[in-house]
């Protein structure tokens, strides 16, 4: 399988690479690690005329404290994330979600800002981003500079708030005021993408394919809020969700394992905070 | 496009379309047809060599992505059965293949692995050749075969 023929073209700065998305129009894409668009790619599903290849922007590839918050640049591997000591120390939940994606190839290559601008709702970044409150930085021709939260940024499968050569630069993470966390994930093997999901900050509770975006379970937030305990609020996982039906189970499956999950990581969250 | 990758100390250089695979590239190009296609979907890890020392699926890279980097397929372990790789020959020793279909992939996961640590747990090899499937060995010697590897390294 090879992907349909596209001119390939590789920019050495951000900058460069913004001036080739404005010359290259609506059907260019940014590889950066290429690990969602390229299986996409082969099998025709996604047939950009030309690809500009943002892999080697290093100046987009670091982890560093910045006043009150982390910022981790959006060409960061998932391994440096996993590797990451600041992020061990600081954001745990984002270094061990990163360390459980895919296998070492896949996270030799894959990037932050790829699984962030990719919106699949069965992606683990998306929703770790939510639950820990995250803001995007984004850099376009047309709209200059401007931050996104991560609550406002997906749009649906495979949509997001980006416009067309707009480049995701950075990712902001305010340091967690609650440090109990947890992840969980539920797949059928080691390598695949969970069928369902559950990211924990503190307070913060998102789901990871429970619906066409990552979500936010405001029922056991709320529940928690009110002074439930985790089993109480875990009751609460499935509400307001629109997870689908398909071959790795039935809605009514993804419903309970949510409720399962939220169970299990409000009680890990606890037994950390 | 003209792509120049330094294959197993060597440069190959030669003009090919922008979708070429890395995978086409080292067997069809530079002729080195140990890297094996399984799924051709990124699941399988067959077609694994280190690109700057590191795994990754040809498969699911570009020729164009490799351009002016480093790459290490299983041929460029040693330089022939004489004289094995401290890994190969732990695979040998350890009857980690049967068909080898997947061996070169295995391999080179494995060499990736203890390049990154050097004494993993059983658990931890385990865990990282989740990205490569073996559909005969099973998995058992396989996991000897690198913590053998791995304590054969090791300075006792
Ligand atoms: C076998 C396999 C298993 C996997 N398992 C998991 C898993 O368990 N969990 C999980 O979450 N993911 C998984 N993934 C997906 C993996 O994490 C991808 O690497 C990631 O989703 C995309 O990152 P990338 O850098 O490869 O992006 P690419 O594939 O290069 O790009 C993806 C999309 O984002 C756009 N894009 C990329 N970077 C930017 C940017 N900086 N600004 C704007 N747009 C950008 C591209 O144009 C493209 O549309 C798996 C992938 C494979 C192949
Ligand atoms: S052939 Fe590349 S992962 Fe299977
Ligand atoms: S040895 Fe035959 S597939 Fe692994």
């Amino acid at each position: 399988m090879i992907p349909a023929p596209f001119t390939y073209q590789r920019a050495s700065s951000v900058d460069e690479a913004l001036e080739l998305a404005a010359r290259a129009g609506e059907d260019a894409k940014f590889l950066a690690g290429g690990h969602s668009l390229m299986p996409l790619m082969k099998l025709r599903l996604a047939v950009p005329e030309t690809l500009i290849d943002i892999g080697r922007l290093g100046e987009l590839s670091y982890v560093r404290a910045d006043d009150g918050h982390i910022a981790v640049g959006a060409l960061t591997t998932h391994d440096d994330i996993a590797r990451s000591d600041l992020l061990a120390s600081e954001l745990p939940l984002l270094a061990h979600a990163a360390s459980q994606i895919g296998d070492p190839q896949v996270r030799h290559c894959g990037t932050i800002g790829g699984s962030l601008a990719h919106s699949d709702p069965a992606a683990d970044l998306p929703a770790v981003a939510v639950a820990l409150g995250a803001t995007f930085v984004a850099r376009g021709r047309r709209s200059g500079t401007r931050e996104i939260a991560a609550g406002d940024f997906f749009l649906s499968l495979f949509e997001t708030v980006l416009e067309p050569g707009e480049l995701l630069t950075e990712i902001r993470i305010p340091k967690p005021q609650s440090a109990g966390w947890s992840f969980q994930k539920f797949a059928k093997r080691g390598i695949d993408w969970a069928i369902v999901g559950v990211a924990v900050q503190g307070p913060n509770v998102a789901l990871v394919n429970m619906g066409s975006t990552p979500i936010r379970a405001r029922g056991v937030e709320q529940a928690l809020a009110a002074g439930s305990g985790p089993r109480e609020a875990a009751a609460h996982a499935a509400e307001g969700t629109s997870a689908s039906d398909d071959l790795n189970g039935p809605r009514a499956y993804r419903e309970h394992l949510a409720r399962v999950l939220v169970g299990r990581a409000l009680a890990e969250a606890a037994s950390r905070g | 496009m003209k792509v120049t990758v330094t294959v197993n100390g060597g440069e190959v250089a030669a003009e090919v379309a922008d979708r070429t695979l890395l995978v086409h590239f080292l067997r069809d190009v530079a002729g080195l047809t140990a890297t094996n296609v399984g799924c051709d979907t990124s699941s399988c890890g067959a077609c694994t060599v280190l690109l700057d020392g590191r795994s990754v699926k040809s498969c699911t890279v570009l020729a164009a992505q490799a351009d002016g980097r480093q790459v290490t397929t299983v041929e460029g372990l040693s330089s022939g059965s004489e004289e094995l790789h401290p890994v190969q020959q732990a695979f040998r020793a350890e009857h980690g293949l049967q068909c080898g279909f997947c061996t070169p992939g295995m391999v080179m996961a494995s060499v990736s692995l203890l390049a990154e640590n050097p004494s993993p747990t059983e658990d931890e090899v385990r865990s990282a050749l989740e990205g490569n499937l073996c559909r005969c060995t099973g998995y058992h010697n396989i996991v000897r075969a690198v913590l053998a590897a791995a304590s054969e390294r090791r300075p006792s």
